[in-house]
């Protein structure tokens, strides 16, 4: 029993040292909390639930339509979105439709090709100062790991594009700001980008804002921790063994122990 | 062979290897029947837990160098590879990750257990010594590693961090180009922290290696903190302690697994999933969960010392906190000098076990915390208050140990004063013969 209660007083002292760990939230407004189909990048509770890939799928389609006219997503390849649900043939059309610029060939020249599989997302502009020139000085991030680099994740994602409003009264905008109710600090340079109906879903669901934001935020959910299924689904056998391991193992220490007790 | 000792394994190659190299006559000596006091409690599963995440951050860490790429403008996106495209590479990274804060959340454990029960205390001082130049490694380490993905954190804590020795009188700015490789954190500065990464875990070894042996010299302490005195006092160290530290070692697997694969960035920063920009300073640079205690430390010196009266000020606020920061750490060298009880079991010690429990544990997380916080109010209070806590905790044990009154001491572990443990002398042998 002595023991017993020594290992839960461990217990309790690691888990203190975690909660001990929570970051510094400073004052920044904080997103409404939204339900996920996968639960979340950084859920811990949500052992068995894996991506709506049709949400994603159309979150690809919005990203493709809307965001990447600025935005860059330089981790992704073409022949990812086979993991998505999309088909040989498709994944390969889906590169063609865009003109990589590649080389130098034997010539020593640049030239330009249609995309393949295995080129990564096309970058909308040449470099980064392209990129900070268009844009009033500042590149739009790439939206790679967005997900999993802010913090409050998809809520955040979502809470920003659904999040645009009119100033209050007296709110000092700075030139080229636009007033987002979730952005830190509230000035945010990226105007508008997602409207009711601004664009049409191929699979011919309504397109209001909210549904957009939602289908885009697992879209780049997904491109953040592709491997989350994977590592669910890992986790859950390792876990498995060795609490089954653990029993055994405490079994066969009490029957050696009897003797000394 | 003149000084062969006689090897006598039924196996003729055992045997042949024993008699020219006595390895395996060792291990059974160390780790066979070592004579182990009998009444360890779970506590003392966790030396062997950090020796076990010590070799699984080293073998996930070679793996993870094989992919890992040391240039500024590649580094982010070697780890990401290995996230996305190297076979396992997402299991390889989160374990090597969040092993780094399981090795903290053990070690502090182990240090603490040391403390709780006397441990450092003779014959065991240099045990400890060992364990605070290994707790001084780890952190050099670790500290090393979580610059090499690159990101805004890496970047950041490493400027913030490296920036500190610049305190130092005289020599501290060219210790800190020494450190940078350069007038910035930059690719110099990146290549040598991977170096030192890759190079200081086997010093680290070797380090626990001399803990482990100078160990098998005193033989270990207990929860009671006297020594055995006799064979009904100990068990063999196989197969009671083997099978009682895998069991250990199982349960704090699944802890390990429920961080690796259910929240593998809960104890991460978002900011470090953004690649390193010189250009963009992150709103509050925040260390890593287990330097919270430390950087609160250093932040609770807010006040330059000078003499008072006049404008001389002889310790600025920075180097105050520097020297706090570090001070914190070498205060632990000398524990065994400072308290001068001569028993050792807090168990028997009624003041020093409230002074552990309700001082210094304290003081730890509220460092913690206000390591976490950004540097305001109330938190630099906090902050100041844990400082103030964890050092009274060491000065104030020589009177501690004057006052107090210890409990009486029990004869012998086999016979406790308190509880029922029952004497059973025949346990040993009855299960040697077993085995």
């Amino acid at each position: 029993m002595r023991r017993l209660r020594t290992l839960i007083a461990a217990g309790v002292l690691s888990i203190a040292g975690l909660t001990a760990g929570a970051q510094a939230a400073g004052d920044v407004p904080v997103p409404p909390a939204e339900k996920w189909a996968h639960g979340g990048v950084n859920s811990f509770l949500s052992f068995f639930k894996g991506y709506d890939y049709a949400a994603v799928q159309r979150g690809f389609q919005v990203y493709k339509e809307v965001c990447s006219a600025c935005h860059s997503m330089h981790l992704l390849h073409y022949r990812n979105l086979h993991d998505i649900g999309f088909t040989e043939e498709e994944v390969k059309a889906i590169a063609a439709s865009v003109e990589i610029t590649d080389g130098p060939n034997d010539q020593g020249e640049m030239f330009t090709r249609p995309g393949i599989p295995s080129d990564r997302f096309h970058n909308p502009f040449p470099n980064k100062q392209a990129a900070a020139a268009a844009n009033g000085g500042k590149a739009p991030p790439d939206l790679s790991l967005i997900v999993k680099a802010r913090a409050h994740h998809e809520d955040y994602i979502h809470g920003l594009l659904v999040g645009y409003a009119e100033a209050p009264a007296g709110f000092d905008m700075p030139p080229g700001g636009n007033y987002n109710k979730y952005f830190p600090g509230h000035a945010i340079a990226m105007a508008q980008p997602l409207y009711e109906n601004g664009i049409t879903y191929t699979d011919g669901t309504a397109a209001t804002l909210d549904q957009q934001a939602r289908d885009v935020t697992q879209f780049l959910a997904w491109a953040a921790e592709p491997k989350l299924e994977e590592r669910r689904r890992v986790g859950i056998m390792v876990i498995g063994f060795l609490v089954v391991f653990a029993g055994i193992m405490y079994a066969a220490k009490r029957r050696l122990w009897a003797d000394v007790h | 062979m003149a000084h062969a000792p006689q090897s006598n394994f039924s196996n003729p190659v055992v045997n042949w290897i024993d008699q020219r190299l006595p390895v395996i006559t060792m291990m059974n000596k160390e780790y066979g029947s070592f004579p182990t006091p009998r009444n360890f409690n779970y506590f003392w599963n966790f030396g062997a837990l950090a020796m076990f995440v010590l070799v699984t951050m080293i073998v996930s860490g070679i793996v993870l160098a094989m992919h890992y790429t040391n240039n500024t403008l590649l580094a982010f996106d070697s780890v990401e590879r290995i996230m996305r495209d190297v076979n396992w590479g997402w299991m390889i990274r989160y374990i090597h990750a969040n092993g780094a804060s399981m090795f903290f959340i053990v070690v502090y454990i182990h240090i603490f257990r040391g403390i709780y029960y006397g441990s450092y205390k003779a014959p065991r001082e240099l045990i400890w010594i060992f364990g605070v130049v290994i707790l001084l490694l780890m952190m050099g380490t670790a500290f090393m590693g979580y610059v090499l993905p690159w990101g805004q954190m890496s970047f950041w804590g490493a400027t913030v961090i490296t920036n500190l020795f610049s305190a130092i009188p005289v020599v501290g700015e060219s210790i800190v180009t020494l450190l940078w490789g350069g007038f910035s954190v930059d690719n110099p500065t990146l290549n040598r922290f991977f170096a030192l990464h890759f190079l200081l875990p086997f010093v680290l070894l070797a380090v626990v290696f001399l803990h482990v042996a100078a160990l098998h010299i005193t033989g270990s302490n207990n929860p009671l903190g006297i020594e055995p005195k006799g064979p009904q006092d100990t068990l063999p160290f196989h197969p009671y302690y083997t099978t009682k530290d895998i069991f250990g070692l199982t349960v704090f697997l699944i802890f390990f697994a429920a961080f690796v694969f259910f929240a593998p960035n809960y104890l991460g920063h978002p900011d470090n999933y953004i690649p390193a920009d010189p250009l963009v300073t992150p709103a509050h640079i925040v260390p890593e969960w287990y330097f919270l205690p430390f950087y609160a430390i250093l932040r609770s010196i807010t006040f330059s010392i000078g003499l008072p009266f006049t404008d001389v000020v002889l310790i600025p606020a920075k180097l105050g906190g520097v020297l706090a920061m570090f001070g914190s750490i070498a205060i632990l060298f000398v524990l065994p000098w400072l308290d001068t009880s001569p028993v050792r079991s807090s168990r028997f010690r009624p003041i020093f076990k409230w002074w552990v429990l309700l001082c210094l544990v304290p003081a730890f997380f509220m460092l913690g915390y206000a390591g976490g916080k950004p540097a305001e109010q109330p938190y630099v209070l906090i902050g100041q208050l844990g400082t103030v806590m964890y050092f009274a905790f060491f000065l104030l044990l020589p009177i501690i140990g004057r006052i107090e009154k210890p409990l009486p001491l029990p004869a012998s572990i086999a016979k406790p004063v308190l509880g029922g443990g029952s004497v059973a002398t025949g346990a040993t042998a009855q299960v040697m013969e077993k085995a």
